[in-house]
């Protein structure tokens, strides 16, 4: 008998704002941006329905958004925002704030371009702009996964051993606005995976603590220490969260998706939605005998280097789908990271480090199909680290 | 009437804090503790006061104190208010207290500010106004009143100190709506106390706008900081009055001291008394002139006269 | 003595303790220090609600007392009380 599933037809942005209400998240505080902006209206649709516990307050500006977040989760709440591109730039330095007072917000990043020139649509630039900001960030595929994460991140991020904000990454547009079947978890299922909060540190009368103090040269680099401590404690709680998840509901997630590397030599990388895409033409290719696999990266921060290493070891080439850029580096952010990952191998895949999908430009699979052409060329006829760019035109 | 003895013992703002010998600004924190009655919750922008008091790992505070940027401590305290409004049954508990110094209300914090009145959180704004931007070292404000030597408006040939009119807090806060809205100085201790008071009694946001003296950067003797709250007040330089729901009242009738005395005491206003600078001093004698007539208007009911 | 290290020190700049200001002296600051001529003085605490430390305590009786540890020095006290009972001294 076939069991009977529900599903939801939802957008990205409404399974964030419903998992934010079912994750007994305490504050939210938000200014629009396109293309966040669905996920605020939703969630103020569902406080406004009367029976949530949540308090939604709308600001006058992202800083100000992510600052009343900081306020009401040093005074115990469990707090959510969301932004997108010029939103996350203007709250640059309450990221790093955030970070640093260990605060453990989780915020939805609808990844898209940084002005100038404006551009409303989606691509990696704002996230990247801030990803030494002591975040820990994890870029998503599709709605569902969007959904899933918000609840998995105030687990990671409210872990003792770590303590740190989390950014539920998704790409704008793609995501935010693509309507998908979602499994939405009931109700009694969220409160046993994610329960309310009990902060022990926090504003309260009877503790008085000082939150935000000045720290002259001689004690700053040993907050600076903990912070890099509770980042290498990510992986083991990030590992421990899914499995737990995947126990209580069935859906299991890696801080890394591989696919076909089995006897690859080619391997094309990716963060975000683009990975569907890549993984259909990776499999036609395969069915025609060529040797390609891909490999999604999911957590960015911390970055797993040493499991993606031994992923991509005997490929010969490794091309990276770049949606962001590092301008007046040798190549991209994410490339970066598969660079300092591979740094101690004694021998190393070719990196080719493709620029491509800024501003929302699309990814079709025809050029998709071209990357992996170029990988399988490029083993004999590129040096060690190129970046180059897609469909740019001259 | 308050009377001193009422007030309690305990010290909420503690000593051990690194504000300078005779500092203004530390004696309107102390007394702002002193006068509030329910448990306070502190939030507090960059400036003299953070700094000075919270330096890792000595706090002054004995109470719930947070600091994070420069111009969002209005937008902090919103979250702060507006999540234990909801965990306290739609009425907080504490008395949320907000201090910026002039720069970080007047101008990097005028939008948060803005932007937490018009939402009519529960809480009062402090702002301790000494006229410049004094922690990072006198640079000027747009509190800074007319002809005032600050390190970026100094006394040179092409520059007499500050030119340009001190930003009205008290009417930006009162473009808000705000129920109650006064000035104050500690220099009258009855009246600030009295202030502090209404303003955390009101249900919704309320704001004072408090003279801290600097020694230091106003270029007088630490010895006498509450003297030249009492001149500002006296002179009309600042004038002390209040706004309950949009009805102004004037709280003290100065006897109208000599301002030349007041600004003479001062080092930022020595050179307003060259005679190349005389047209500078009239400017900034007859903007404290108008508006003190204005407020004369106001507390009249009358709608203000204005040139 | 050796400040403590990352491992002991609560996370994030976070001071749990109130007051701890208190074990910091300020009272080296000050070249002068006030005295009090204690028949003189009415208990009408002036100088402890304008003392910006603050160094000045209520007394159970009717005069006050300066914490020494803490006065800077500045004067404020000497200068406002109405009876003048407090004269500032130069230190050595």
């Amino acid at each position: 008998m076939l069991e009977k599933i529900q599903l939801t037809p939802m957008s990205g942005s409404e399974a964030v704002a419903k998992s934010v209400i079912q994750s007994n998240v305490d504050f939210v505080s938000a200014y629009p941006i396109t293309p966040q902006t669905i996920i605020v209206e939703r969630i103020s649709d569902l406080v406004g329905e009367g029976d949530t516990k949540t308090t939604f307050v709308n600001v006058e500006s992202e800083h100000s958004a992510i600052s009343a977040c900081v306020g009401a989760s040093l005074a115990g709440a469990r707090s959510f925002t969301a932004t997108s591109s010029q939103g996350l730039a203007l709250m640059h330095e309450v990221l790093y704030l955030t970070s640093g007072l260990r605060v453990p917000l989780v915020m939805a990043v609808a990844n898209r371009a940084l002005s100038a020139p404006i551009n409303i649509h989606g691509d990696h630039s704002d996230m990247m702009g801030s990803r030494d900001s002591g975040w820990i960030q994890y870029y998503v595929e599709n709605a569902q996964e969007a959904y899933d994460w918000v609840m998995q991140a105030f687990r990671v991020a409210e872990d003792d051993r770590v303590m740190l904000p989390f950014t539920v990454n998704m790409d704008g547009y793609v995501i935010t606005h693509s309507v998908e079947p979602i499994t939405l978890i009931d109700q009694t299922t969220v409160d046993k995976f994610v329960p309310p909060r009990q902060a022990k540190t926090r504003l309260d009368a009877n503790s008085p603590m000082t939150f935000g103090t000045l720290t002259l040269p001689d004690y700053y680099s040993e907050f600076k220490r903990q912070q890099e401590e509770a980042m290498r404690n990510v992986p083991a709680v990030f590992d421990q969260v899914t499995d737990e998840f995947a126990k209580l509901i069935g859906r299991g997630y890696k801080n890394l998706v591989p696919f076909e590397l089995d006897g690859a030599k080619v391997i094309v990388v990716s963060l975000g939605s683009a990975s569907g895409t890549i993984r259909y033409v990776a499999r036609g290719l395969r069915s025609k005998g060529l040797p390609v696999g891909s490999l999604r990266v999911g957590l960015f921060r911390p970055f797993p280097s040493e499991e993606f290493a031994k992923l991509v070891a005997n490929a010969d080439v490794v091309v990276v789908l770049e949606r962001a850029m590092s301008l007046g580096s040798k190549c991209g952010p994410l490339a970066s990271e598969i660079v300092n990952s591979l740094y101690d191998r004694p021998s190393q895949p070719k990196i080719l480090d493709v620029i491509a999908g800024l501003g929302g430009r699309d990814l079709a699979p025809e050029a998709i199909e071209k990357l992996f052409k170029t990988g399988l060329e490029a083993a004999s006829n590129r040096s060690g680290l190129e970046m180059e760019f897609l469909g740019v035109r001259e | 009437m308050v009377t001193l003895k009422e007030l309690q013992v305990e010290e909420l703002y503690g000593p051990g804090h690194r504000m300078c010998a005779g500092c203004g600004a530390a004696v309107t924190a102390r007394m702002t503790l002193k006068s509030v009655k329910r448990p306070a919750i502190i939030v507090n922008a960059t400036g003299c006061m953070e700094v000075a008091s919270t330096i890792y790992p000595y706090t002054a505070w004995s109470v719930p104190w947070v600091h994070s940027l420069f111009e969002n401590a209005s937008a902090v305290a919103s979250g702060i208010e507006a999540y234990l409004k909801s965990k306290e049954g739609g009425k907080i508990n504490e008395d949320i207290i907000v201090f910026g110094g002039d720069g970080g209300t007047f101008d990097i914090g005028l939008q948060a500010l803005s932007g937490a009145l018009e939402r009519k959180h529960d809480f009062v704004y402090v702002c301790y106004d000494n006229e410049a931007y004094m922690n990072t070292g006198i640079q000027r404000s747009s509190a800074t009143p007319e002809g005032a030597w600050t390190t970026t408006t100094p006394v040179r040939s092409h520059s007499p100190g500050k030119t340009g009119l001190k930003k009205d807090l008290v009417a930006i806060a009162l473009a808000h709506h705000v129920d109650y809205v006064a000035t104050a100085c500690t220099a009258y201790w009855n009246d600030f106390i009295t202030k502090i008071q209404k303003a955390t009694a009101v249900e919704g946001p309320a704001l004072i706008h408090a003279l801290a003296p600097c020694p230091l950067g106003w270029r007088f003797k630490t010895e006498q900081t509450i003297q030249m709250g009492r001149m500002a007040v006296q002179t009309r330089y600042f004038p002390l009055y209040e706004v309950e729901k949009g009805k102004y009242k004037m709280n003290v009738n100065p006897h109208q001291e000599s301002l030349d005395n007041f600004l003479k005491m001062q080092g930022r206003f020595k050179h307003l008394f060259q005679p190349e600078n005389a047209s500078e001093l009239n400017l900034l004698k007859s903007q404290i002139e108008q508006r003190w007539l204005a407020l004369q208007d106001l507390c009249q009911g009358k709608h203000p006269t204005w040139s | 003595m050796k400040k403590p290290g990352w491992r002991e020190l609560p996370i994030g700049g976070i001071i749990t303790q109130p007051g701890t200001a208190k074990q910091f002296q300020t009272g080296d600051w000050r070249t002068r220090k006030p005295v009090l001529n204690e028949p003189k003085c009415t208990g009408c605490l002036f100088c402890w609600i304008w003392c910006p430390e603050p160094a000045i305590k209520r007394g159970s009786g009717k005069a006050v007392s300066f914490d020494l540890h803490y006065c800077k020095g500045c004067g404020i006290c000497a200068v406002e009380c109405p009876v003048h009972a407090i004269t500032m001294v130069e230190e050595k």
